[in-house]
Formats: C-alpha cells, structure tokens, sequence
C-alpha cells in the first residue's frame, strides 16, 4: 500500500514538475514524444554487447534534466528503484554466457558480465527517457500527442479518464483500508472475507460515480463525441529540437565516439 | 511480470507494439459503435479503481504473505472483452510512463500479455464456457480461479517468448519456463480468488451488472478475425524490420568487432539459421555448457581465440583500455555540458 | 425569450429496486425565483432534481421548463437551459484541467476560437477562477473545485441555475464566498440544502419535501417559524433565527 501511495506522490510531483516553464516546456509535446521514441529506439537497437556506444547516449536525458530543471537527484531515485527487477532477470547472462569476451591483462572477462552491464545501462537511458519526457511534458499533453500521432480518440479518452480518477479513488481506498486496518488485530480481519466487501463496496461506489459523471457528462450537452481544443503548433523550435537530436542520436548510434576518443588519447601516449 | 525496455529488442518491440496497436485500434472502434456512452466514464473510473483496489490486499491464510487483484479478468467479467482490454492497456500505459514499470517499447510487450489473452482467449474460451448463461456462486468462482490462472499462464509464457526472441537476457528458455510458469500459477490462484470474491459480492448487491456484461455480443467470430490481423502484422512488421537488419548489418558488425574484436561469434548469430542454432544450442544446454566451462580457462581461451582471430592479444587489450577511456571522457563531457546547460539556464 | 416556469405536475419516481423515491410532487417556479427545497435524508431531494434536467425519467406526472416538456426530443436543450452544479465537484470536473473542464459544455454547444475562449473566460471571471485555468482539479481545495464546477454550468449560458448542496464539506470562508457569488446571480436557481441558515438568506421561497411529497410551499421566514413542521420533517430552525441562547446566558449570569 505504501509503494503506491509514494507512487502517487511522485506522480503528483512529476506533474508538478511538469507544470514548469523553460524552453523544454514550451515545446509541443509531439516533438518530445518523437525524440523520446527515436532515443529509445537508438538505445535498444545496440547490440546485446554493446557498452561505449552507449555512453554518448546520456547527453540527452542530461542535458534535458539541466535545461529543463528538473531535479536530477529525483529522477535518479526512480531509475534506482526500477534497477532491482533488470537485476534479477539480468544477472542470469553472466550465469549462462560465459564465453570470454574482453581481457584485462590477466582478468578475463565473459560476455554474460558485458552484457549484464549493457542491460543495466540501457534501463537507466530509457527509464530516464521516459521520466524526462513526463517530466518536461506531463500526462495530459503527452496523450494528445498520441492522439495526434493516430491514436484512437476512445483510448485517448479512456488515458484522461483514468489518470483524473487515480487521485480520487486512490484517497478513497486509501481511507477504507485505513479504517479496516485500524479495526483489525494485527493480521486478523484482513482476510479474504473483509477484502471480499471492502473492494466490493469499493467497486459499487465506484460505478455509482460512473454513473454520476455520465449525469454531470449530459448535463452539459454530451453526445458522446469528445472536443478538444488544439494545442500550439509545430514551429521552427520543434523542428530543430526533432531535427537536432534525431541527428544526433544517428549519429551516435553509427559512430561509437568513446571508442574514437579512446584511441585518440590511448594513441597519443603510446 | 512486465517485461522491461532494456531486455528486449527493437524488433520485438515493434512487432508488439503494432499487436497491441491494432488490438486497442480494433477494440476502439468496437467500443465506439457497439456501447452505450455510458461505457466512456465507466471505463475510466474502472481503470482508476484498478489502481485503488491494488492498494489494499488480504493476508492468505496459513502463509502469512498477502495478495491482492491483478485486475484484467475482474474487469472482463465486468465490462466485456473490448473495454477491458483498453482499460488494461491504459493502466499499463499510466504504469510505464509515470511509475517506469517496464517501459515505452516494452508496453506493446506488456499490453499484450497481461491485456489479451485473460481478454480475449481465457475470457471466451474458459470463463463463459465455464461460467454459463445461467452462472451461480460456486460456477462463477470456479471459473475466476481457472481462468484467472490460464490466463496469467499464458501471459507468462508471452513473457517468456519474448525475451528469448530479443536475446537481450541470456536466460536460456528451458530455464525461464521452469522459473516463470510455476510462480505465475501461485500468482494466478490468488488473482481468481480475489475476483471471485468481489465478483460473488457483486452478484449478490447488484446483480444487473453482471447480467448485463455477460449477455453482451460474444467474441468468438471476431477472435479469429482479431487473431488474423495479429497474424498479418506480425508478418509484416517482421518482414520490414529484418529486412532492414538485413540491410545494413555491416553498421552492425562493425562497431561489434571494434568493441569485442571478435567476429566470428557475433557472425554465427546473424542471420535466421544462426539464431535457429543458438536456440537449438540453448535447449540441450548441457553440452554447450561443458563447451563454455572449458572455453573459460583463461589460458586456452586466450589461444582458443587467437587461433580463431588474426588478431593479437595485445591488439583486444589495447581496445578496451580505450574503450574505457573514452566512455568515462564521454561520461564526464556530457556531464560538463548538462552542468554548462543549467548554469545557462539559470542566469537567462 | 418566454419566462422560464418550471412546472412540475404530480411527479412520481420509483426506483427499479422498487424503492419510492417520489410520490407526488407539484409546484411551480417563475423566472428570476430563488427557492430552497429542503428536507431530511432521504426526502426525495436529488431524486427531485435529477428530474429537472432530464437524468431521471418521471414514472409518473410530468415537468415543464420554458414552454417545453422534459422529453427525449426536448432533452438537449432543456439541458442547455438548465445548469445543473452536483453535489461531489469530483463527478462533475472530469476533464484534466480546469480550462478542459469550463470548455467542455460551449464545445459540445459547438463553440470555436474566439467564441469558446470568451464563453470559458467570462464564466471563470465569474466565479472568480481565472487564475486557476490551467491547474489539474485534483491541486484544488473544496472551495475551488465548487466554484469551478459552478462556472462548467454557467459556461452554458443557462437560464436556469440548479444546484445540489452548494455549501456541503466548504470551510466558513469558502461558504460565505459561494453564498456572495449565488446570491449575485439573476438565474432561476434551485437549491437543495442542509445548510438551512444559506437557504434563509439566498432563497426568499422555501419548498419542504418529506417522504417523497410536498408538505409546505411558502416564504422562507414564516416555515421557518412553524416548529410544528419542521419537527415532523426532522429538520430545525436556521441559527439566526434563534437568537444566540449563549449570549443571553452570558448576560444572565452576569
């Protein structure tokens, strides 16, 4: 219970963040969805064990973190608290793929660690991906991105819905499960026979409300058509931002620039 | 389980993306010209309830953990195949945006298999077979805690599949099976209990809302059409995407041997019988086991590889000493450039 | 435009589950009146007005607004004359911001450009919640939200404002705020209350239910004054009528 009421809390200071005003924010979502999905893209496309290729990739959730101000400490505690699941499905490779790859001097290191290590810096590009995303665009627009990239307007539609009730029903079980909590000796009476009516009158409640934001929905001339009023334009801004960084990302993904470094600096000491 | 970004491939990824993209287009289209209106808040606020009623669980007896509802099949039973695959689909959307749970590429992956199959093959096929046109009590529960558990199988068993074919993890299949299938039917007995006790209270308060969603049309013509344009896409989002690998894996390969200085294996991997005898080496993982341990001696691995490389030991260790030294370089410029960024950020 | 009566004609509801909600009801409203409908739990309050704008069908009788009977055929523009604010601003501001939400009703209206920013803006001026425009409704306190879902009905232009529990769960400032706004407005409005003290300010017109019918129809001031009735109803005296027995004690004492 507790993970997701902290959950809701972050989901409310995302938004929060969201809300901020750079020249990241300003951006129409679309152009942020489109380089967020090319980047992500670029990232996974790497072969399984790739690692300096990689690095370059951290300008971009890095640099949208110092432009657009967001709090590079919170976005890092999320990404660290998403690592523990890539950990527990990635630290079979080592296990199982143990073929030699990499030499340092005596120490011999198997592809299994290689790619253990690729998969844990892939999950820190694209979960940070999506978090600057959110953070910079938030919820609501994000969607209407989608929409305008063809998703269907009765999903769009469903995504709003949802995410405005989150807030209300979450309080709402929260309360119940608190009053049942505090009633209940230790574990008893928080059994699958109290569960069964709490969620149950949890779930009734909840369709009284449908039914009521149906009513509310009429009351102002609902047909069951959606209008929405357009978001700002796709300027030269956007065009740069998309053209900029999808360039870059190309590139990054075609040249492993680390590697060049390196045999720069390696080959100007040797 | 939700599959995450970084285990799979962009092949993989694309090719469930466009599954689950024509589902919720199909689905959309079903919900616009068959329901009523009143579906579209209705829909929502289930979606939020879904949230909720994961907040609260109920201690299992005997075992001392707790459990609580996973959410597809209650909400099924409640609203019909169509609605309830798109409500899933958004839970898991919000999911991956806001909490990183899983992710933008792996959401295809995950839409589809905690989305479709309770939805669409566990629903029809074993839920109402089961549950019948005149259900009671003991009918309904039993067929939550069967289907509930088929379909977590089955979403399992998609986990399972898809991150073998994306050869991201090096888990073999045999074993991931072994891990996943079993874990996933205590899951799943815990899943149906659950909502067969919130659905058997249900029946007996307001027992017209569950009349009204199990007379509603059934799906099993529109399954097969559902699984054919599955079927169409699968094909030709295959088709383009290693059409494209197959273009340019010299890009590829390149930056592979650079990083590895090795060739050969990378090669064996390439193409449709390479991957056909990596699987086929993975199932009798024994052998190739005793294959690798012997590979990991590092002496006659060093003269193991050098009689199948050209390349000089010296050579391997010069590229990843640079290696590492560029990546840190690069670490530490893109960390000047964010800093420079937000001092000039600050000051305008 | 004719004046809207609202006419309400030996008006019965009963529920699927059997339950009466209505037995008979009648009255009528003129344009520009203000009237409280008061009564206990259970009364047949919100049941009385999900029928005014056509939520609810009548089992039996039949209202009128304006000239025109409460059909099916008449439901959207009865919808339109009718502004109906709920009880719970969360089921009536479902949109993701506060803007969404205003603009919803004037863009089902079909509302364009220069139109539906006018419409959107007048009605958040008039409640004053301009400032709020952009803000999700789950950042507003109760007295925001309520004053936000009064400008989604007003945003409609209704000629007829009805409004269930306008001051329920708002802190004494938020009240007073909402009461100073309603009170301003020259819209038929509709009220119904617990908050008896509200209804004896803004409604000169008092309309008690009790189990479903009508049992008294007048000036606020005198219903007030029977205790005989409002006993029967379960319901008391406004505060400020009953002068402050606190205070007298206090001087007694003294």
């Amino acid at each position: 219970m507790s993970t997701i009421t902290t959950a809701l809390l972050d989901l409310k200071y995302l938004e929060i963040l969201a809300a901020g005003d750079t020249t990241i924010h300003r951006l129409n979502p679309l152009a942020k969805v489109l380089v967020t999905l090319l980047f992500i893209l670029c990232v996974i496309s790497c072969n399984r064990y790739e690692l300096t290729a990689l690095l370059p990739f951290f300008l971009f959730p890095i640099a949208m973190i110092a432009r657009a101000n967001l709090p590079p400490l919170f976005i890092l505690k999320k990404i660290i608290l998403f690592l523990p699941f890539i950990l527990l499905v990635g630290i079979f490779n080592p296990v199982f793929d143990r073929i030699p790859l990499v030499q340092f001097g005596s120490l011999t290191v198997s592809g299994g660690w290689i790619s253990f290590l690729s998969i844990i810096i892939r999950s820190i590009l694209t979960v940070g991906g999506a978090f600057v995303l959110i953070g910079t665009t938030g919820f609501t627009p994000t969607c209407q991105a989608l929409r305008r990239m063809g998703m269907p307007q009765v999903f769009t539609t469903q995504l709003l819905f949802l995410y405005r009730y989150i807030f209300v029903l979450a309080e709402e079980a929260g309360r119940t499960s608190l009053a049942r909590e505090l009633r209940s000796c230790g574990t008893k009476g928080q059994g699958i026979e109290s569960y069964r009516s709490l969620i149950g009158a949890l779930l009734l409640r909840t369709w009284g409300r449908a039914e009521r934001i149906h009513d509310a929905m009429l009351a102002r001339g609902f047909n069951g058509e959606f209008h929405r009023v357009q978001s700002n334009g796709f300027g030269r801004m956007e065009i740069i931002y998309c053209f900029g960084w999808s360039a870059l990302f190309i590139f990054f993904r075609l040249t492993n620039i680390p590697l060049v470094l390196g045999n720069f600096i390696t080959g100007f000491f040797a | 389980m939700h599959m995450a970004d970084a285990l799979i491939s962009p092949a993989v990824g694309a090719v469930m993306w466009t599954a689950s993209a024509g589902t919720i287009a199909y689905c959309s289209k079903k919900v616009r010209e068959e329901m009523d209106d009143k579906i579209v808040p209705l829909m929502g606020v289930l979606g939020a309830f879904i949230f909720a009623a994961q907040m609260i669980s109920f201690t299992i007896p005997a075992t001392g953990s707790s459990g609580h509802l996973g959410g597809g099949l209650l909400l099924t039973i409640l609203l019909g195949p169509y609605a309830a695959f798109l409500v899933t689909a958004s839970v898991l959307t919000v999911q991956a945006l806001f909490f990183a749970d899983g992710g933008l590429l792996a959401l295809g992956c995950n839409i589809f298999n905690l989305g479709f199959f309770p939805a669409f093959i566990a629903y029809p096929l074993i839920y109402k077979k089961i549950a019948g046109a005149e259900y009671s009590q003991t009918r309904i529960a039993f067929a939550s805690i069967i289907t509930a558990v088929a379909g977590l199988q089955m979403g399992a068993f998609g986990v399972v599949l898809e991150t073998v074919a994306s050869d991201i993890s090096s888990l073999p299949f045999s074993t991931f099976i072994i891990l996943m299938q079993p874990i996933h039917l205590v899951i799943g007995i815990v899943e149906g209990l659950a909502t067969a006790s919130v659905i058997a209270f249900v029946y007996k308060a307001r027992p017209e809302i569950l009349s009204t969603s199990l007379h509603r049309i059934p799906v099993a013509c529109s399954l097969r059409r559902i699984m054919l344009a599955f079927l169409a896409a699968t094909i030709v989002t295959g088709g383009i995407v290693s059409w494209f690998a197959s273009e340019q894996p010299d890009g590829l390969e390149w930056t592979i041997e650079k990083i590895t200085g090795k060739k050969d294996l990378e090669a064996a991997k390439d193409g449709m019988h390479g991957t056909l005898a990596l699987l086929q080496g993975r199932f009798a993982f024994l052998p190739d086991y005793s294959f690798k341990k012997a590979d990991l001696k590092p002496a006659t691995s060093i003269t193991h590889a050098d009689t199948e490389k050209p390349k000089s030991e010296g050579n391997r260790l010069g590229t990843s000493a640079s290696g590492i030294t560029g990546g840190l370089l690069t670490l530490v410029i893109a960390g000047m450039i964010g800093f420079g960024l937000r001092k000039r950020g600050a000051t305008t | 435009m004719s004046h809207h009566i609202v006419a309400v004609k030996n008006l019965r509801h009963t529920y699927p589950d059997g339950t009466v909600a209505i037995q008979d009801i009648s009255f009528t409203i003129t344009h520009g009146e203000s009237v409280g409908i008061i009564g206990a739990n259970g009364a047949g309050k919100s049941t009385l007005l999900h029928h005014l704008n056509g939520t609810l069908t009548p089992t039996g009788g039949s209202i009128t607004i304006g000239n025109f009977p409460v059909t099916k055929e008449t439901l959207p523009s009865i919808r339109r004359t009718v502004g109906m604010v709920f009880q719970n601003p969360d089921d009536q501001l479902f949109m993701p911001t506060v803007y969404d939400d205003v603009a919803f009703g004037p863009l089902n209206l079909g509302l364009r450009g220069e139109a539906l920013e006018q419409c959107v803006s007048n009605a958040l001026a008039a409640v004053g919640a301009e400032t709020l425009r952009h803000k999700p409704p789950y950042n507003l306190s109760g007295g925001e939200k309520k004053r936000v879902a009064i400008a989604t009905a007003l945003a409609m232009s209704p000629d007829i404002l009805v409004m269930d529990e306008p001051t329920s769960g708002l802190d004494p400032y938020a009240r007073r705020q909402a009461m100073h706004l309603l009170a301003a407005f020259s819209h038929t409005r509709i009220f119904t209350s617990h908050d008896l003290d509200m209804v004896l300010e803004l409604c000169p017109r008092v309309i008690v239910l009790h189990e479903g019918v009508v049992v008294a129809d007048g000036a606020a001031i005198e219903l007030f004054n029977d205790t005989e009735l409002l006993e029967h109803c379960r319901l008391e005296q406004p505060l400020s009528m009953r002068g402050c027995s606190y205070c007298r004690k206090l001087a007694h004492i003294r």
